[in-house]
């Protein structure tokens, strides 16, 4: 039997931990889908209802890409909003499209019986051993975890860097390296070379630097594609760019909502659906550590974000820091957005001046 | 005290239990008038532009309860019985409303009723007569009372509605809608009207046995997680072979029905289905239109091409 090829569309640079898993617990090939381009919207949109949420257009694009390298294997992990319905309608879409493939939907299963999981994921390597499969998850959450440390590390001091490219070259070798990995140990041996690679990386920074921190909504802040590459273009600019919101602070994160509870008191009493919280608690932390401006970023419609608009505007007023609101949808063109990131930079080095 | 009850929302699911409940207690409410023009223009004052239509009118009617109650009801509902959740919406909307009306020092009474974190219904209520100071005793008569009212209430309406069913000499059209825009005396109750007046009956999906519809909404969506859906959805499949065309009524951008519409346009096939959606555009002639050529083609269909039924 020729090896089933698994796929998952793009979402940052998450594809190489999910490539990492799936390729070494099962008897898998797994395709990693071209980056997101415009086609990718494109082609996502024009099969997709209209107001949904853009997430679900470019990860529809994303699938269809991904059958066109010839995956056949396609899954969606689901999530606590929209997203764990997105399954369904994904394959219903892509089946009246005409296109054969085998679809594993988490919101089919009960993630919270490891069982049930097991004999889905069963079908595709007879041999799967419970211990092999633990080895080789705790490896993957080790990996995400190094891969959000070193990202975050790089948001901030991209924007300084002497040498154009340097640290991003530094962080492609390193991906590149991870992929092959066959032991925890291995693993944090090349995370340690890595990061003091991207340590010693040469930087000028001011003393006192432009800092802005970026929340909101799951997706669109971590796939760079459907943000604009809005890091890159504040970074270029010489700021700080600080983000949160990662797999690590989220999925990964025990006691969560017990802890975010605790942080957004005084704005919220309940949770507000998805990462409505989170929301608030990064910008209220970005605040107390008085950041020079927050930027919102979400898909258009995204309800648990819309929701959390008016305590951010609360927490602007209270906290005097200006916070910039985008929301994407499948509107490509970069001008506008270009000129009110330039207007945002303006207004808060103006104040920064004034503040001196 | 008196306690303020915006007539939006889940009013018009729970409205019955909530007003029993306060009466049964002694306490005085004050529901807000029904929707106008003006409601839904200070409501979309007071939200994010980009919100449903839906909450812009619970805003406006939140806004109309300001200085005239001592409390403004505003309840919280995250997940139901079965794992079943609701639109992130009523997660949200005790702090959206306090947070959008902080500058009016407004005072909310809520419940919140959270099944994944063991929080009922009636634990809810119970958690709300102790606030309110009641006894015990009394809240839990209230309570008692007050369902078995919400009971009373929708076995009758549901009793008319098999009436209407049953009738064989006229159109019949299932308004798939939540029930806080079917019944929004602004949004939904002129379209029902025209459909009225074009001799057809509406059948309004809310209307349903509902733990049956949720059953049944599985054969048509088994992964559905949210729980106002699925009775919708169910409802279809139950009175498929009564009905001759299904009306798809959405507040803008309404996002579980973004998704739950699809699949319904996707997998119900074999009744005509249109998808109305309600924004803030006031010219009613394009949506009747629609509404008219629908039932035009409905017509057709049975081969009834004068308006008159072919023998």
């Amino acid at each position: 039997m020729a090896k089933k090829k698994i796929s998952f569309p793009q979402f940052g640079n998450y594809c190489i931990p999910f490539e990492y898993l799936l390729t070494n617990i099962l008897n898998v090939d797994y395709i990693i889908p071209p980056p997101t381009t415009k086609r990718t919207l494109e082609l996502g949109s024009m099969h997709s209802p209209d107001f949904v949420c853009a997430p679900f257009k470019y990860q529809l694009g994303g699938y269809i890409e991904a059958l066109e390298l010839g995956a056949d294997v396609l899954f969606q992990v689901g999530g606590v909003c929209r997203l764990c319905y997105y399954g369904e309608l994904h394959e219903r879409i892509l089946r009246d499209l005409g296109y054969k493939f085998e679809f594993i939907n988490f919101s089919e299963l009960d993630i919270y019986s490891p069982i049930d999981v097991y004999n889905k994921f069963k079908k595709y390597n007879s041999k799967l051993s419970a211990p092999a499969i633990a080895t080789k998850l705790l490896i993957c959450i080790e990996m995400v975890k190094m891969m959000d440390e070193m990202e975050n590390f790089i948001r901030e001091n991209v924007g300084f860097e002497v040498n154009n490219g340097s640290f991003d070259n530094i962080y492609n070798e390193f991906l590149e390296h991870v992929r092959k990995v066959k032991s925890k140990k291995e693993l944090k041996k090349l995370y340690s070379i890595y990061y003091k690679k991207l340590k010693d990386n040469e930087v000028m920074k001011p003393k006192k630097p432009l800092k802005v921190g970026l929340v909101g909504e799951y997706y669109t802040i971590m796939e760079p594609f459907s943000n604009h590459f809005m890091e890159k273009e504040l970074a270029k600019k010489g700021m700080v760019v600080t983000r949160t919101m990662n797999i690590s602070n989220t999925v990964f994160w025990l006691g969560r909502e017990k802890e975010l509870k605790k942080k957004v008191k005084g704005y919220l009493k309940y949770d507000i659906g998805a990462t409505g919280i989170d929301t608030i608690s990064e910008a209220l932390e970005l605040a107390k550590k008085k950041y020079d401006g927050i930027i919102h970023i979400k898909s258009f419609g995204c309800t648990p974000e819309i929701d959390a608009m008016p305590v951010l505007q609360n927490i602007s007023n209270d906290y005097k820091i200006p916070i910039l609101y985008f929301s994407f949808d499948t509107q490509t063109s970069e001008t506008g957005i270009k000129t009110r990131l330039e207007a945002f930079y303006d207004m808060i080095t103006m104040r920064k001046e004034k503040n001196k | 005290m008196k306690i303020g009850i915006p007539r939006a929302f889940l009013y018009f699911k729970y409205g019955h239990l909530w007003e029993t409940f306060f009466k049964e207690l002694g306490i005085d409410i004050i529901i807000s008038p029904e929707t106008t023009k003006e409601t839904l223009q200070i409501g979309t004052k007071y939200s994010i532009d980009e919100t449903c239509l839906s909450s812009k009118i619970y805003m406006g009617h939140v806004y109309s309860l300001i200085g005239k109650c001592d409390y403004i009801f505003v309840p919280r509902i995250a997940t139901l019985q079965d794992n079943n959740m609701v639109c992130t919406k009523f997660h949200a909307v005790y702090d959206l409303v306090n947070n959008t009306f902080k500058e009016y020092n407004i005072k909310i009474l809520d419940y919140n009723v959270d099944h994944r974190k063991n929080q009922t219904e009636m634990s809810a209520f119970l958690e709300m007569g102790q606030k309110l100071n009641k006894k015990k005793f009394d809240v839990v008569r209230a309570y008692y009372l007050a369902k078995q009212n919400e009971k009373r209430m929708n076995d009758v309406a549901l009793l008319e509605q098999e009436q209407l069913l049953k009738i064989n000499n006229k159109i019949k059209l299932l308004i798939v809608a939540h029930p806080y825009n079917v019944y929004d005396k602004y949004m939904g109750e002129p379209i029902l009207k025209h459909i009225e007046e074009l001799d057809c009956i509406p059948i309004i999906a809310d209307i349903a046995p509902k733990e049956e519809a949720i059953k049944k909404s599985k054969k048509i969506s088994p992964t559905l997680p949210w729980l106002y859906n699925k009775e919708l959805l169910g409802t279809i499949e139950l009175y498929k072979k009564d009905i001759d065309g299904i009306i798809l009524m959405t507040s803008f951008p309404c996002g579980p029905d973004a998704l739950v519409n699809e699949i319904i346009l996707r997998r119900v096939k074999d009744k005509p289905i249109i998808n109305l959606i309600l924004d803030e555009q006031e010219g009613t002639a394009g949506r009747e239109t629609r509404i008219e050529s629908f039932v035009d083609i409905i017509k057709l269909k049975k081969g009834d091409v004068n308006g008159k039924e072919k023998n």
